[in-house]
């Protein structure tokens, strides 16, 4: 046997009481050996009365500790009387570190019972439909603070709004710019091939134009503005709460939704119009480079055919378009912020949520405009 | 002469341009339990956290169990790692987990054994630090007292031979603190658990301590060491006296 087993040896008879000289470690490696040590005593020798004897026992954590005490529990339980011999002080002290009525009082079933998959499709609806009526809730609150304080403008906090229009609108732009561009050029490319064979090249800037300004402009920025700003917000204001710091300002005197919610939303909704412009600016400046370069219109044509096909109705519809969506995207994100009470957990949670959330219903009001548009 | 458990050689910290502490000596003998203590900002703390290998030090070596931890390999590290238990300041359970999880944690990861034995030994842990009943709480619904609990629960998990403890009784009202203090001393007295504490609180000091350390901010290093009973009477240096006596150094009173 080496030293870091764990050993016993028993001796006497199970009627006249048994004497377990345990040795060896009692530690956590050999925990497994002495709890099925401890079924076989108590089930196959059945004694009449146990004395255990710690005298060879070499070291004892509180798994040894462990083992111990429920050595006890089970004598008692059985009805027989149970001797624990030559303990040293340091394992008696550490017995007595453990609440042992605690300890046996708790064998009882901890788990949560489970809901049913019926009972769990239920429970997820009633939630979707509480967290629509909780945004809708925020939304419209959020709307009405942000007109009573366009009465009062020198109660909106500008310098916020200033900051804010800088992160998410100037810092912003690269990628919208970027995504645009390659966005306009694979558009106009990929149309290209097909219209080549009609000989309907002239048609591409057209095409571009179009389908940039009307939907894709607004889209593509909304869909950048949720995934960089909408989950900024949610994380920022999310942390906050988790910090106190928003039961600080309520403290304070202050509104969370005028202080952290209305400068953001206000940013987002001036940025978005100029970041959609630009947008639609690089697309067409993509389908640009592949009209002149690899279909043969001139400059003059390109130019011209793009202006002919741009109407003002459809820029200021997607100028409208947008300004909603910036409500939307910030309103979102500020109230998965809100929504977060105390954990670092939630805060990701409130982040993933503040985009899924905001392109969800970016899709949805897109498609209401959609139908709407088309009967003016 | 007691073994030595811990001992830190030349041990000089540099944050940027500013040196924090410079040429630290010092040895935690087996079985003691040694306090850190010391004005805010002079480098508690982060003393702590070079002893337990989470910072690398500028210079110097921390030597534990005859383990150099800041040149050791990942394997020695590892086994060491099973040998150390750590409460943080702010107890640092894993937010994702349930008070239960967060204690089975290492277990699982270091032993290897049956669900059934790990949950008894969560349990005898829970028994210990008086937590019993809270297993499936989330750290978050768990109050400041609570939390360290469970903080304690897991960082001895292992059984571990040595235990650090960052600001245990910060932010607490006297009544836990002081429960929290009595928990730390039955560890110390049951297992013979080595412990390294770093605190402020005078009251934690004067109950738990065996020997204390005092860092200073201008000397960078520690101004003294020995019983907290001896040298609040008799230490030559009035700063030592004063931290020990609540006193305000005279040139503040001067407004009043």
């Amino acid at each position: 046997m080496s030293s870091n087993d764990f050993g016993f040896d028993i001796k006497g008879l199970a009627e006249a009481g048994l004497t377990v000289s345990l040795s060896g470690r009692l530690s956590v490696e050999n925990f497994d050996k002495m709890l099925s040590f401890r079924g076989d005593i108590f089930s196959k020798y059945k004694p009449s009365s146990l004395v255990i004897d710690l005298k060879d026992v070499t070291y004892m954590d509180s798994a040894g500790a462990l083992f111990l005490i429920e050595m006890e529990y089970e004598s008692k339980k059985e009805g027989i009387p149970c001797e624990i011999t030559n303990m040293t002080k340091e394992q008696r002290g550490l017995l007595e570190l453990i609440d042992r009525d605690a300890y046996e009082k708790s064998f009882q079933v901890t788990k949560k019972a489970g809901l049913n998959f019926i009972e769990q499709i239920g429970h997820e609806f009633i939630k979707f439909l509480d967290d629509i009526k909780n945004i809708i809730t925020f939304i419209g609150m959020m709307i009405i603070k942000i007109i009573s304080s366009l009465f009062r403008l020198s109660s909106i906090r500008w310098n916020d709004v200033l900051t804010y229009m800088k992160k998410s609108g100037v810092d912003g732009l690269p990628i919208v710019g970027l995504i645009s561009f390659l966005l306009g050029l694979i558009m106009a490319f990929m149309s290209s091939l097909q219209l080549k064979q009609f000989g309907a090249n002239i048609y591409v800037p057209a095409l571009v134009s179009i389908a940039m300004i009307k939907e894709l402009g607004p889209i593509m920025t909304a869909i950048i503005v949720a995934g960089r700003t909408g989950s900024a917000f949610a994380a920022e204001i999310g942390t906050m709460k988790v910090n106190e710091e928003v039961d600080a300002l309520i403290v304070m005197g202050f509104d969370p939704i005028k202080f952290l919610a209305v400068p953001r939303v206000f940013a987002v909704m001036f940025i978005m119009p100029f970041l959609t412009i630009f947008s639609d600016l690089f697309a067409i400046f993509g389908g640009f480079v592949v009209g002149v370069l690899g279909l043969d219109l001139t400059v003059h044509t390109y130019i011209q055919q793009t202006m002919k096909a741009i109407k003002i109705f459809d820029i200021i519809t997607s100028l409208i378009k947008s300004v909603t969506f910036a409500v939307l995207i910030a309103g979102i994100g500020c109230h998965r912020g809100f929504e977060v009470k105390h954990s670092a957990e939630e805060v990701g949670t409130a982040t993933t949520s503040a985009v899924v959330t905001a392109l969800f219903i970016i899709i949805l009001v897109d498609s209401m405009f959609a139908v709407v548009l088309s009967y003016i | 002469m007691k073994e030595i458990a811990i001992s830190v050689e030349n041990l000089t910290v540099r944050f940027g341009d500013s040196v924090v502490l410079n040429n630290i000596n010092l040895n935690v003998f087996k079985g003691e339990i040694l306090v850190i203590l010391g004005g805010s900002g002079c480098g508690k703390s982060t003393l702590l956290k070079h002893m337990i290998g989470l910072y690398e030090p500028e210079k110097g070596r921390v030597i534990i169990n005859g383990i150099d931890i800041i040149n050791a390999d990942e394997n020695k590290l590892r086994e060491l790692r099973k040998d150390i238990g750590v409460l943080f300041q702010s107890s640092a359970l894993i937010g994702s987990m349930t008070v239960y999880e967060n204690i089975a944690l290492p277990l699982r990861e270091y032993t290897g054994l049956s669900d059934d034995a790990i949950e008894r030994l969560v349990r005898i842990k829970l028994a210990m630090v008086g937590l019993l009943g809270y297993e499936i709480y989330l750290p978050s619904e768990l109050s400041g007292g609570m939390k360290k609990r469970a903080g304690i629960a897991r960082a001895i998990a292992l059984d571990p031979t040595i235990l650090f403890f960052d600001e245990p009784s910060a932010g607490l009202d006297p009544i836990t603190a002081a429960e929290l203090d009595l928990l730390i001393k039955n560890i110390n007295n049951g297992i013979g658990t080595t412990m390294v504490v770093v605190t402020h609180e005078l009251e934690s000091i004067f109950n738990i301590a065996h020997r204390v350390i005092m860092l200073e901010k201008e000397e960078k290093g520690i101004i003294a060491e020995g019983d907290p009973y001896i040298l609040r009477k008799e230490s030559k240096d009035p700063r030592v006296r004063n931290f020990f006596n609540r006193h305000i150094p005279e040139h503040l009173y001067q407004k009043t």
